[in-house]
């Protein structure tokens, strides 16, 4: 059979039985449960509910995420101990404090500019009336459908500077030209990290369609009342803004922010696609990758992600901290 | 009253000027691939893409692109497979999370709110962080029972389902937080039970927040390079796998990227326009109040 053929029929068979299987996982579960005495039923019954979850989250994440910690003190094969070697590498060599150096930044720049640039265009939305509305947002969101790599592509290609004599088609070396400025490799300029922060455009570009989406949501739902309020008492149009209206979507902001911030300690596609890492642009998340399948070095690999999620846990005890304070609003 | 209506009316009309503005900054990259992806290789190497605006007409517009992303990129394979990566990674997670969901919500139990909080805290894991030891005990699995799971379908979705578990339950709960208790109330006390209330209740209740995970699920299975690259590998490429080959080493093969990129577009367009409705609605139940 061609061998495309056999993978659509088996990926949609694997929809129908997986479906099914799950279905028939619960079904059973519940049996399993009314079974038992019901003093006991009444005491189990959300297992039904849980178990198959539950087994998901230790098996894959939990568990391996411990693995990896153990591992970060193995070498490259897993298996010996090595102690702190692998971390006393890492933090000894100048190219990994430039990776931290670059992540920071990156956390710093990106979070912050995708949520106020969100703020804005949603702001913006809810004054142009619904239809233009619609057809504006659906085009600033529009790139959240479009993968990294294609993204990365789109970008490379406006930073794209040829050789000296050859055409020119780089948009921004046209714009700088325009304006006087002499065309550079762009990428690989990492001056006051020029060229990270010109990946960062990448990602900021791709993501503020979901910001603006869920903050306009924010802010159509802020009760007008409290602007009519405000609007009597003599605040001008931005008063209302800063004072009334984002103080009361400080929770929405919040949870935009922190989705962003995770994908952005997560993302290394952007990285890979446009300049491999080199000219000092390597991030965390793209080193982990480099360390397991260019160089199959387990051990620093492991140590790499350990790094990532220790700059992780204190977003933990935010995140946890902001749905309990949304909990609480209910 | 008319002083704050003429107000208005000019809030408009600067608001739409600057929104449009920035919304043409903002499809400026996406327009300018489009247009390249429409022309040929000398034309777009040799002159920028914005004089194909200025003088559409003396343009040498070619299908080359597409040609090739489909014909030597195997971009309509990559298509099918991604499809088949992307479907199961969508359906599966939301079964489960949303039986959990429903157990975090509307059932009592000890230590409910304490492991909601892992839940909560395991949302920020990076993917990352279990990789090794799944592949791993993946190939260790392999070897002893002969089941190939790596380079294979399966594994991807095992994965994808996994990880969206956390964001999904959180989400799920977050909306049946906000259905009325009291219709719960009312299906216990004409003794429905538990699994009963879930199917035929709380369910079809939950549309919209089922509807706005499955696009952000499908948006992110369907645009992942990491998984598909480590589990499926290349014997059934997806569709970001194809791209960053066609792209190659040097970036020379961007033309054909650019239209394999729009090729990539069509499905999650599709998706997200069907889907939009409830996409907001879903997301934020809970955190907009």
């Amino acid at each position: 059979m061609d061998p495309l053929l056999s993978d659509v029929l088996f990926g949609i068979l694997a929809v129908i039985l997986g479906t099914a299987a799950t279905l028939g996982l619960y079904w059973l579960l519940d049996r399993l449960v009314r079974l038992l005495p019901l003093k006991v039923q009444d005491k189990i019954k959300p297992l039904g509910f849980l178990i198959p979850a539950a087994t998901l989250l230790i098996l894959v994440l939990v568990l391996p995420l411990l693995q990896t910690v153990v591992w970060s003190f193995m070498d490259d094969k897993v298996k010996t101990f090595v102690g702190l070697e692998n971390y006393i590498t890492l933090f000894t060599s100048p190219d990994f404090l430039s990776i931290l150096l670059n992540n920071f930044l990156w956390i710093l720049v990106v979070p912050a500019v995708t949520v106020s640039l969100g703020v804005l265009f949603a702001n913006l939305g809810n004054q142009v009336g619904p239809t233009r509305e619609k057809i504006l947002k659906s085009l600033i969101f529009m790139p959240m459908t479009i993968s990294f790599v294609s993204a990365s592509t789109i970008w490379g290609y406006l930073y794209t500077n040829p050789a000296p004599g050859r055409p020119k088609i780089g948009l921004l070396s046209a714009v700088v030209e325009f304006f006087g400025g002499t065309p550079q490799n762009w990428l690989q300029i990492d001056d006051n990290r020029l060229n990270s922060f010109l990946l960062m455009a990448v990602i900021v570009w791709l993501q503020v369609g979901y910001s603006m989406v869920i903050i306009s949501a924010g802010i159509k739902a802020v009760p007008e009342e409290t602007i009519e309020a405000a609007r009597i008492d003599g605040a001008n149009g931005l008063q209302v803004f800063f004072r009334i209206v984002i103080p009361q979507i400080s929770a929405t902001i919040m949870s935009v922010f922190v989705t962003v911030l995770i994908l952005v300690m997560k993302v290394f596609d952007i990285v890979l696609a446009m300049t491999g890492g080199n000219f000092n642009t390597n991030v965390l998340a793209f080193e982990y990758y480099k360390q397991f399948f260019v160089d199959s070095n387990l051990g620093p690999a492991s140590a790499v992600v350990t790094i990532l999620l220790i700059l992780i846990a204190p977003l933990m005890w935010l995140q946890i901290r902001t749905v309990r304070h949304q909990e609480s609003l209910r | 009253m008319k002083n704050v209506l003429n107000k208005l009316s000019k809030y408009k009309v600067g608001s739409t000027i600057a929104l449009t503005l920035l919304t043409a900054i903002w499809s400026i990259p996406t327009v300018g691939l489009l247009i390249t992806s429409f022309r040929s290789r000398d034309v777009a190497d040799t002159s920028p893409w914005w004089d194909a605006i200025f003088s559409p007409v003396n343009q040498a517009w070619s299908l080359d692109a597409y040609s090739n992303a489909l014909s030597s990129g195997g971009m309509f394979n990559a298509m099918v497979n991604t499809l088949v990566v992307t479907i199961p990674s969508v359906i599966l997670p939301l079964l489960v999370a949303a039986n959990a969901a429903f157990a975090f919500t509307f059932l009592e139990f000890k230590g409910r709110e304490i492991y909601f909080a892992i839940i909560v805290a395991l949302m920020i894991i990076p993917l990352q962080s279990a990789l090794i030891p799944v592949l791993r005990a993946m190939v260790a699995f392999q070897k002893a029972t002969h089941i190939q799971l790596t380079g294979n379908f399966p594994s991807a979705w095992l994965i994808h389902c996994s990880f969206a578990l956390p964001l999904a339950i959180y989400i799920l709960r977050n909306y049946m937080l906000s259905l009325p208790a009291s219709l719960i109330e009312a299906a216990r006390v004409d003794g429905a039970t538990w699994y009963q209330i879930f199917w035929r209740l709380v369910m079809p209740m939950s549309v919209p927040a089922l509807a706005s995970f499955a696009i952000f699920q499908f948006l992110w299975v369907w645009n992942d390079y990491l998984i598909a690259f480590i589990f499926v590998g290349e014997q059934k490429a997806v569709m970001t796998y194809r791209l960053l080959r066609l792209l190659g080493q040097y970036g020379d093969g961007w033309l054909d990227v650019a239209a394999g990129s729009f090729i990539s577009l069509i499905v999650p367009l599709i998706i997200f326009f069907s889907l939009q409705r409830y996409f907001v609605r879903g997301l934020t139940a809970g955190a907009v109040k």
